[in-house]
């Protein structure tokens, strides 16, 4: 059995098939990227997995258990993050709560202990934030702690979307377009810690990206997509050489 | 300006930052502990509807500010939890008891209001919240064996523990304060824990929140649920500061007397709420004053000018039938608002911050530090 697997998976608006039937598997521990041109269904496919959209039809199953019907928020509390390809980050609060919402689906409080700020609560946040903290120095962000989401520029945003889905320690993680409107420099740390994540933190990393220098360096499989179907599916050199793939990119 | 040295976690969730802050709040405190002892009787009334305010404005805080849902209905709350106290005291049930009772069950009621609302969002749910305050508001003119209908409900002077606390004395004014204090003691605990945390991620976005494991849904009832229980709170306090409560005082002008504490205090933040409170308690011997002198004032300007003593008298007329005209006061709340939301959106509590840091960085402050923009990055599509 597979780590993750999506089965049959599809998505339609009325006639439109934004995913169409698309099957694929991912083992635990490697890099998957998702490529195809732009409307292929790639971030609806991930808005399917976190269950922002339920699926038309179509199975989900996250270490051999069907999540196709869970709640959205449990998705989190199963270990599965996601970044946004838009950055939805909480704007009008400091990269530190950011974080720490990121560690909401390890919080124990109840509502009355925390109305009192009892020990346990005092001692859950100090906890949470040594988490936040390691995930901070992981990704050189110490810079930022207490400023306001609003004010900083869009690659440390980006940077801190990650860091809020690392915050949450997360088994599988789905990073939609980590390098869109970052510029080389970034796009080659982001490329980094995408390795890292997996070789030191032994996270499964499914991704959406357009730019292929990035898939080349990190994806260990490539799927490539077309109006919501599967073109291919293999190592990224094949992907690319796959005529399909070729086609869909240039028309011809 | 000072700069924080930070050492250990323990400094990000203490409460006050740095002893600056227990010497200011500290004089605060005992300023309003000596308060009825040097202002006048009339002024401490003040107060005190200041501190029943500042606590309903903590609570709308919650709601509305930090989890981002807005409501015109807290009016009914206040009246919830005024009728209690008022029905309970009824039965000889002792302060404390309906008290809480006002609160819970207030609370209760506002996670109930708080079910339909999850479907709703911005205008539709202010429409929503608006239907709930005139159900309450029918309920509470028609329901005559619990609530005297139209007559209203005469409220006893508050007993605490044996000792009688009228509304006029300084040992009622000492339990509001300590009811404030309390409120946003328990709501700043609140901020700086998961729940604070899942509340403001809510407010700003509801897709992010929901991918890292926020119950939207629950958390939006328990603000709610919160709010209402607060606003119940203070609605028993009310109830005895008044001595008198009918239908007609929970009206809608109420809720949005409610709306103006936060909005021009500050929304996302305590202090505006207790400021706004301030501004929204002391406007009004400010108005009344007005309608009062205004004319005087006016018709001897023109006097000065050279007008005669008919047009003289003709302005004073005229004049003093603008500031008479009914629903003026609505009209005045309207203008102050739709300036604030123009021209201050952080309210008086950012004005205030904003204030504080050009004297910080004097003389380096740049004019551009505050200036507004516009990032379009936000994507609409998963709302």
């Amino acid at each position: 059995m597979s780590y993750f697997r999506a089965e049959n998976l599809s998505l339609h608006f009325g006639g439109l098939k934004a995913v169409d039937s698309v099957s694929f598997a991912v083992e635990k521990g490697e890099i998957l990227s998702i490529i195809g041109p732009n409307g292929a269904g790639k971030s609806s496919i991930f808005n399917l997995i976190s269950r922002i959209y339920p699926p038309t039809s179509g199975r989900i199953f996250f270490e051999d258990q069907d999540i196709t019907n869970q709640p959205a928020y449990d998705i989190a509390g199963l270990g599965i993050a996601r970044t946004f390809q838009n950055i939805e980050l909480f704007e009008n609060a400091t990269m530190l709560s950011n974080l720490l919402v990121g560690r909401h689906r390890h919080s124990t409080t109840r509502l009355w202990q925390e109305l009192l700020f009892l020990p346990s609560v005092r001692a859950g946040e100090k906890m949470h934030r040594r988490r936040v903290e390691q995930v901070i120095e992981f990704l050189d962000l110490e810079a930022y702690r207490d400023k306001l989401i609003s004010g900083l520029p869009y690659g440390v945003r980006k940077v801190i979307e990650l860091a809020r889905a690392l915050c949450s320690e997360p088994k599988l993680i789905l990073l939609d377009e980590p390098s869109s409107g970052l510029n080389v420099e970034e796009t080659e740390d982001m490329s980094f810690w995408i390795r890292d994540m997996k070789t030191e933190l032994g996270i499964t990393v499914l991704m959406v990206e357009h730019d292929m220098t990035l898939v080349n360096r990190v994806s260990d499989r490539v799927i490539a997509l077309n109006y919501g179907r599967v073109l291919a599916m293999g190592s990224p050199s094949e992907v690319q050489r796959h005529p399909d793939v070729v086609a869909a990119y240039l028309g011809a | 300006m000072r700069f924080l040295f930070k050492t250990d976690y323990e400094d990000d969730i203490k409460l006050f930052p740095h002893s600056g802050y227990i010497v200011s709040y500290g004089i605060l405190l005992a300023f309003l502990l000596i308060a009825p002892f040097v202002l006048s009787s009339y002024l401490v009334s003040q107060l005190v509807f200041v501190c029943i305010y500042a606590t309903v404005g903590v609570g709308l805080m919650i709601l509305t500010g930090f989890t981002g849902q807005a409501s015109l209905g807290h009016a009914a709350f206040l009246a919830i939890g005024a009728y209690t106290a008022a029905y309970l005291q009824q039965f000889n049930v002792p302060f404390p008891v309906y008290f809480l009772a006002g609160g819970l069950l207030t609370g209760v009621v506002g996670a109930l209001v708080g079910f339909p609302a999850l479907r709703l969002t911005g205008i539709y749910l202010v429409i929503a919240t608006i239907s709930f305050a005139f159900i309450v508001e029918e309920v509470l003119a028609r329901w005559e064996t619990v609530t005297h209908g139209n007559e209203g409900m005469r409220v006893k002077t508050l007993s605490l523990f044996g000792q009688a606390v009228p509304q006029n004395g300084p040992s009622f004014y000492y339990l509001c304060l300590a009811v404030l204090i309390l409120t946003i003691v328990g709501t700043l605990n609140l901020l700086r824990s998961p729940t604070g945390r899942a509340f403001v991620a809510i407010r700003d976005s509801e897709t992010a929140a929901r991918s890292m494991g926020v119950n939207v849904s629950l958390y939006k009832v328990k603000s709610f649920a919160i709010s209402a229980a607060i606003t119940g709170l203070a609605g028993v306090l009310f109830a005895h500061k008044l001595s008198f409560i009918s239908p007609e005082m929970f009206t809608l002008q109420l809720s949005i007397e409610f709306i103006i504490v936060i909005l021009i205090g500050g929304a996302f933040s305590l202090h505006g709420a207790v400021l706004g409170a301030i501004f929204l308690v002391m406007i009004d011997p400010f108005l009344t004053y007005l309608k009062d002198d205004l004319p005087g004032i006016i018709a001897g300007i023109a006097a000065t000018f050279g007008a005669d003593s008919i047009t003289a008298g003709k302005i004073h007329g005229n004049v003093a039938a603008i500031a008479s005209a009914n629903g003026l006061k609505g009209a005045i709340y309207g203008v102050i608002i739709v300036l604030f939301v123009l021209f201050e959106p952080l309210g008086l509590y950012g004005r205030w911050l904003k204030i504080k840091l050009f004297f910080q960085l004097f003389p380096l402050y740049k004019r551009a530090t505050f200036k507004r923009q516009k990032i379009y990055v936000k994507s609409e599509r998963n709302r």
